[in-house]
């Protein structure tokens, strides 16, 4: 392998042929429109001519001699009997025609623009600022010619006066400019002269460029860019024919715009104004630029993305006994998967033993899967693959220097990736586990950054193959390395779903356990029993949720904090009838409920403090650990949600009937006033406008009184409402709709309207206006839909994933441009924002240099937490304890405040300059933090 | 001790920022010094206690640094985009004003990014002087001040054929509702008329709702019936109908582009929220406090302010749009992206109109957009890719100049070839010596 350093290249010169280069250039002169001859032999002098290249195996080069993947392919040549403007170029040319004299060719003052017009996209659609054109006619002060106005007939036709100019003048006048005048109209005669822009001649791409492809009947069948030149090539040479017998100058010319048309199609099959050149069954070819072109064309599909091998894609299952760091991939991949591992004398016997096992070696004899190797790379380069057969010969092969590809072992680190990949949380760095069966595994909590779920999502997996990857992958890219995210600088990697009711339930109201369960409970973690919490009446040992729950936590944790479930009650820490304030002291769970708040993703508070302050590793062990403890949780618990959660008792659906018939009632009355014309108008709404407000705010206020009602009977201990209020999954708005009504259905922010003429079903009459008319549906999911309101409500459903599909491609594209503006920047070293160009962009990050990964929900520092940590305990300011009644110290003024805190500071720094004169300096950047 | 007390105290920021120097060797930002006084100042702590949490404040804020060569550019484009396939698509009504429509959500987000001139909803935040905020007349007076009032605001207008004229009648309530005086509805109609054409006279009725009528000037009248043609082309009745399509649009009062100016209570003032936007127009009015208001369009901020203002707009507006979906993204993010758009001293669109246009390197033009444009145009200016961005060096396939790409880090072994190094040929040229 190549050691050291690798060539950079520093720049790219873009710069035009010029025909004497392409000349040059040129392996062979094409001057026959056929390809192949009958026995299927490239004709000599044809558009698939051996000095061209060759694409297909036992043929040698003509020009280079090398065979099929040896030989880059060689440029050809077609001489064409008359010049040809390129397409590309028409704008450019006429803008040079236009500022230059007709006649001697030097610049002409007042030039339209001397400055090149920039890139715009008028070809692709968008309309084109014009180049102003000279308004009278002018005169060249060189040589005293009168100027004529010229004007280009898109795409490549030249008029002045209305008199057409041919290419072959318009190449005259531009061979007339001299160079210093090519400057001044921001040209760089150096790299191409405009006469240039006329083609005399046509460069032949090699056949490497534009294979043909055999099909299985034996036919042939040539690229599109093969045709197009076939094309060139007939018509160049009857026009070549015509010109030399002298043929009548009509029929030239038709021959000389048909060639024209025949080029421009070959560079630009999308040139507005001609028809595009069109294959036998009807498909626009695909020329030169449509080759570049685009999502799937060379720049963006080829160049800026590639494929690649050592790369897998399966189906993604959960395991919630894999760490977060962890994957799990199945045996067929991993033996399909290889690492490069350099043979030295250290390693060599190990090597040999690799190479021995083969591509599919045994199990061992704990049935554990063995790796094996699929290739082995000799010192000399060459590639030798590992088969059973010849596994023991491939093992004498191995000798220091060269290479075995061993296949995937538990502990090697691939990238894990979901597409989309919109943000780099998308594709990290995960440790294999092999695993038996045939999907990739990996902890729940690990499914928000790549926003994966498991009902049949794939995912792909990259095999590391330097080790400068996998170091970088190691210390960079790792799951726990991401933990929080640089969105919004909290964790988005958490706990979910099924963890978040278990958590729930194992802390609310801090339930017991026996020995049995606690030992269940602690089956898959590696902690010894903690002593009992007490005694049931029994006399047995029991343990409770809370001293299990913190057996998770760094003993150093202290928090303070309201739960998901906290419903704005004013009881004190500790003392909160509704178990809602936890309180964590040294790692102990003191008080309060753990759930979402606690330890789901985005909000848990619990996990941002511990990923915070112990840091990543142990922020992984966390998360390994309560998934770990949660699933037994759940498991012991148990959990069931049913249609019957939603029941509601009998009278309490007549009252939620009665709510709703009552709002139904006051719908009509304001249609009844708006009909009279009583209803009061709002001040800047018209009359129906007025009314649809108020008909709305009506019917919302009935669902919320339904559910309101039906939410009296759902309490904590209903299934449904634990999901809900621990921030599980669901809302109580969905349990409202369960149980209560579902409520105004809209298309449009409005209430539904469309369909029949001025109504919505012919169910209703004419310019009903009342509740059920317009979408309301009364009923709920658990009663039932009525057949109009399951109508209104698929209107509903529909324009939501109308709006989904609309949205992702917008979003999309949004976030291209914004990638495509924003890649080059980075932090310098002197902690500006820089392009690449070096202009600076901002002079410090973010006014403030804070790395929103690490800063405190957008804050550098957490200023509750420094004081906590400083003083070993929350300390309340002023304005809470002001709150919290007379207890506290009288209220100070501020200003008594400010000078009370400078005293203070003033004392301080006194002591603190002995000390720091003292002792020597220890830089905190330095120490181990 | 008396002397003492007579200095004037040391700020205590300064004080903060002489520890955190001391701690880091570099002042705290200015936002986290505030906060940390402010802190301080709610605490009432013991003057060790103080300096110690000044001391671990200055730590963990080093900590929390940026690293160097972090592609802060990319992040923040992900942090902005990635959150888009979340957001509704819907215009929303404006929270609190629910007569309001406003764009927002992704679409609103686009037209940020895409810097367009007029947003598709504009819309002001009109502040008032402060010694008026609690007084809803006088709010309301100025709300109708800055409201446009057109004539068929305040009148009917109907046109009478056969009496050869157009009447406006005034509407007492509507006058009074909008604060319009019948003098005011005159001039207005003399000024907007086409006075070639028009002249209006005093009609039926009295006092302040006494109506007006609009005639065809007698020279016009008289002209067009001299000439046969023209009796047939310009009847007088046409003319009488521009005339009343003209008085419909004449705009008594108000700033131009406010369609409407509505009142609401906010804690303890009255704030006029308005649909269309001009703020040249509306901080010129008495009594409105032109510092605190404001308005959604970014380019009109960018007028009247300049582009440091406009920076600021696209700022609150970004983060105000991705708030009210309840997305949390960073504010640096967003800094980021609004110092990009505003860094050339006016706004650029992110696009291949503005920014991703004018990249200096071919290739990651071509890449992005509008690709065979770009590539014929290096060639014949005779453009150099210095391949320093990241898109070019990705097409080429070479690291990049971010992150890990940005530093080399080159290892040669001792044990092969003995290297003479520059610095061990200084310790050879010692030894000799």
């Amino acid at each position: 392998m190549a050691q050291g350093l690798s060539k950079r290249i520093k720049s790219l010169q873009f710069a035009f042929l010029s025909p004497d280069e392409i000349r040059r250039m040129s392996a062979v002169k094409i001057i026959t429109a056929d390809t192949y001859d009958d026995d299927g032999y490239p004709i000599e002098m044809g558009l698939m001519d051996l000095h061209l290249g060759v694409i297909e195996p036992n043929l040698r080069c003509r020009t280079c001699g090398g065979r099929v993947n040896e030989c880059p392919g060689h440029f050809g040549i077609i001489e064409l009997a008359m010049p040809v403007i390129h397409v590309g170029y028409a704008k450019e040319i006429k803008r040079l025609l236009q500022s230059t004299c007709r006649a001697c060719g030097r610049i002409l003052p007042g030039a339209p623009s001397t400055r090149a017009e920039p890139v715009n996209d008028s070809d692709e659609g968008g309309a084109a600022p014009r180049a102003r054109e000279p308004k009278e006619e002018r005169v060249c002060p060189h040589c005293h010619e009168v100027q004529h106005r010229i004007v280009l007939d898109k795409p490549t036709t030249f008029r002045e006066n209305s008199h057409k100019i041919t290419p072959k003048e318009v190449r005259a006048r531009l061979e007339r400019i001299p160079d210093e005048d090519v400057r001044a109209l921001d040209l760089n005669p150096k790299f191409g002269r405009p006469e240039w822009m006329v083609l005399t001649v046509l460069p032949v791409p090699p056949v490497q460029v534009r294979p043909s492809i055999t099909l299985e009947s034996g036919e042939r069948s040539e690229d599109d860019l093969t045709h197009k030149l076939v094309d060139v090539l007939r018509i160049n040479q009857r026009l070549r024919e015509n010109r030399d017998m002298g043929a009548p100058q009509l029929v030239v010319e038709d021959l000389w715009e048909l060639l024209q048309y025949h080029i421009t199609t070959y560079f630009d099959n999308q040139t507005s104004g001609i028809p595009p050149a069109r294959h036998r069954s009807g498909r626009p070819l695909k020329t030169l630029a449509q080759r570049l072109k685009g999502k799937d064309g060379r720049f963006r599909s080829n160049l800026s993305g590639k494929r690649v091998n050592f790369s897998a894609r399966t189906v993604i299952s959960p395991d919630p006994l894999l760490s977060i760091n962890e994957v799990g991939v199945p045996i067929e991949i991993a033996r399909g998967l290889t690492v490069p591992l350099e043979v030295t004398a250290h390693n060599q016997e190990v090597a040999k033993e690799l190479v021995r096992r083969g591509p599919s070696p045994s199990p061992d004899e704990a049935n554990r899967y063995r790796c094996g190797v699929n290739y082995l790379v000799r010192e000399d380069g060459q590639r030798i693959k590992v088969m059973e057969k010849n596994a023991e010969a491939c093992a004498e092969l191995v000798t220091p220097g060269s290479i075995v590809e061993r296949q995937l072992l538990d502990g090697d680190i691939v990238l894990f990736n979901r597409q989309p990949s919109l943000h780099r949380m998308s594709m990290m760095a995960h440790f294999v586990r092999i695993l038996p069966h045939k999907t990739f595994r990996f902890n729940l909590c690990d499914c928000p950054p790549y926003n994966a779920d498991f009902d049949g999502d794939e995912m792909n997996l990259h095999v590391l193959q330097s080790q400068e990857a996998r170091a970088e992958a190691k210390v960079l890219m790792k799951v726990e390395e991401h933990i929080l995210s640089p969105r919004y600088g909290g964790p988005i990697i958490g706990m979910l779903h099924d963890h978040i009711t278990a958590a729930f339930l194992l802390t609310y109201q801090n339930p017991t356990f026996t020995r049995p369960e606690v030992t269940y409970l602690l089956s898959k973690l590696n902690y010894p029993i903690p002593p009992p919490a007490g005694k049931d009446k029994d006399g047995e040992p029991i343990w409770n949720g809370k001293q299990l729950f913190s057996l998770t936590l760094p003993s150093d944790l202290t928090l303070e904090f309201r739960s998901n479930i906290w419903a704005r009650c004013d009881c004190q820490p500790l003392h909160c009838k509704h178990d809602a304030w936890v309180v964590i002291e040294n790692g102990v769970l003191k008080a309060g409920t753990i759930d979402k708040k606690a330890i789901a993703y985005e909000k848990g508070a619990v996990l941002d403090a511990i990923a915070r302050n112990d840091g990543m590793p142990r922020a992984r062990q966390f998360l390994d650990e309560m998934s770990r403890l949660a699933i037994t949780a759940i498991a012991l618990k148990g959990l069931s949600t049913g249609i019957d959660d939603e029941d509601v008792p009998e009278d309490a659906l007549k009252e939620i009937l009665g709510s709703l018939e009552s709002a139904r009632a006051k719908v009509n009355e304001l249609v009844e006033q708006y009909r009279k014309g009583e209803l009061e108008q709002m001040p800047g709404r018209s009359l129906e406008e007025t009314l649809e407000v108020m008909v709305r705010r009506e019917l919302g206020q009935a669902r919320d009184t339904a559910g309101e009602i039906a939410g009296r009977y759902l309490g904590l201990e209903n299934p449904a409402v634990i999901l809900a209020k621990s921030g599980a999954r669901g809302s109580m708005l969905n349990l409202t709709q369960m149980a209560g009504a579902v409520g105004q259905q809209s298309v449009r922010g409005e209430r539904l309207l469309r369909g029949y003429v001025k109504r919505t079903l012919p169910h209703f009459a004419r310019g009903d206006l009342g509740a059920d008319a317009r979408g309301f549906v009364s009923s709920s999911y658990k009663r039932g839909l009525s057949p109009t309101e399951y109508f209104f409500h698929s209107m509903g459903g529909r324009e939501s994933l109308v709006d989904t599909a609309v949205r992702t491609s917008r979003s999309g594209y949004m976030q291209r441009r914004l990638i495509n503006a924003l890649e080059d920047l980075k932090v310098a070293e002197d902690g500006t924002v820089r392009n690449t160009a070096g202009t600076v962009i901002e002079y410090k990050y973010g006014e403030d240099g804070i790395d929103p990964t690490r800063s405190y929900q957008g804050a550098p520092v957490s200023l509750d937490e420094v004081v906590a940590q400083v003083l070993g305990r929350r300390v309340r300011t002023s304005e809470e304890r002001r709150a919290d009644g007379p207890a506290g110290a009288p209220p100070v003024s501020e200003e008594e405040m400010d000078l009370q805190a400078e005293a203070q500071l003033e004392e301080e720094a006194e002591e603190e300059e002995a000390e720091e004169f003292g002792a020597p300096e220890e830089g905190p950047e330095f120490g181990g933090e | 001790m008396a002397e003492e007390k007579k200095a004037p105290p040391r700020d205590l920021i300064t004080r903060i920022q002489e520890i955190a120097i001391r701690e880091n060797g570099l002042p705290l930002p200015p936002s986290l010094a505030e906060g940390t006084k402010a802190k301080l100042q709610s605490l009432r702590l013991s003057p060790a206690d103080a300096t110690r949490v000044v001391k671990e404040v200055a730590r963990r804020f080093r900590r929390a640094e940026v690293d160097a060569h972090e592609s802060v550019g990319i992040v923040a484009a992900q942090s902005i985009g990635e959150p888009g396939t979340q957001m509704t698509l819907r215009t929303f009504h404006y929270a609190g004003v629910a007569e309001m429509n406003v764009t927002l959500g992704l679409p609103r987000l686009i037209e940020l990014v895409d810097a367009r001139r007029v947003p598709s909803t504009p819309m002001m935040t009109v502040h008032v002087e402060k010694k008026l905020k609690g007084d809803r007349d006088m709010v309301q007076k100025i709300a109708l001040q800055i409201e446009v009032t057109t004539v068929p605001d305040v009148a009917s207008i109907s046109a009478i054929v056969e009496d050869l004229k157009v009447v406006v009648s005034p509407q007492a309530a509507l006058l009074e509702a909008r604060g319009v005086k019948r003098a005011e509805l005159e001039a207005a109609l003399i000024e907007g008329l086409d006075a070639r054409l028009f002249e209006v006279k005093p009609g039926s009725g009295s006092g302040e709702t006494r109506s007006f009528e609009i005639h065809l000037k007698e020279s016009v009248a008289g002209a067009a019936k001299s000439r046969k043609e023209e009796l047939v082309e310009d009847m007088p009745f046409k003319k009488l109908l521009i005339a009343s399509e003209q008085a419909k649009g004449i705009q008594i009062k108000g700033v131009t582009g406010i369609r409407r100016a509505l009142i609401r209570r906010e804690k303890d003032e009255y704030v006029i929220y308005t649909e269309g936007s001009n703020l040249e127009g509306v901080i010129e009015i008495a009594g409105v406090d032109g510092i605190r208001t404001t308005t959604n369009s970014v380019f009109e901020i960018y007028r009247v302010y300049g582009v440091e203002a406009a920076r600021a707009a696209l700022i609150f507006e970004a983060n105000r749009t991705l708030a009210e979906q309840g997305l949390g993204v960073d504010i640096r993010h967003l800094m980021l992206v609004a110092d990009v758009m505003t860094n050339e001293g006016d706004i650029r669109a992110i696009g291949r109109h503005g920014i991703s246009g004018k990249k200096t390197s071919v290739l990651a033009r071509a890449a992005f957009e509008i690709t065979a444009a770009h590539l014929l145009r290096a060639a014949i200016t005779g453009e150099v890719d210095e391949l320093k961005g990241v898109a070019e060096n990705i097409i080429v396939g070479q690291p990049i100049t971010l992150g890990t790409g940005a530093v080399n880090l080159i290892y040669r072994p001792l044990s092969s070839t003995t290297v003479v190094t520059p610095a061990a040929k200084i310790e050879d040229a010692k030894e000799a010596a």
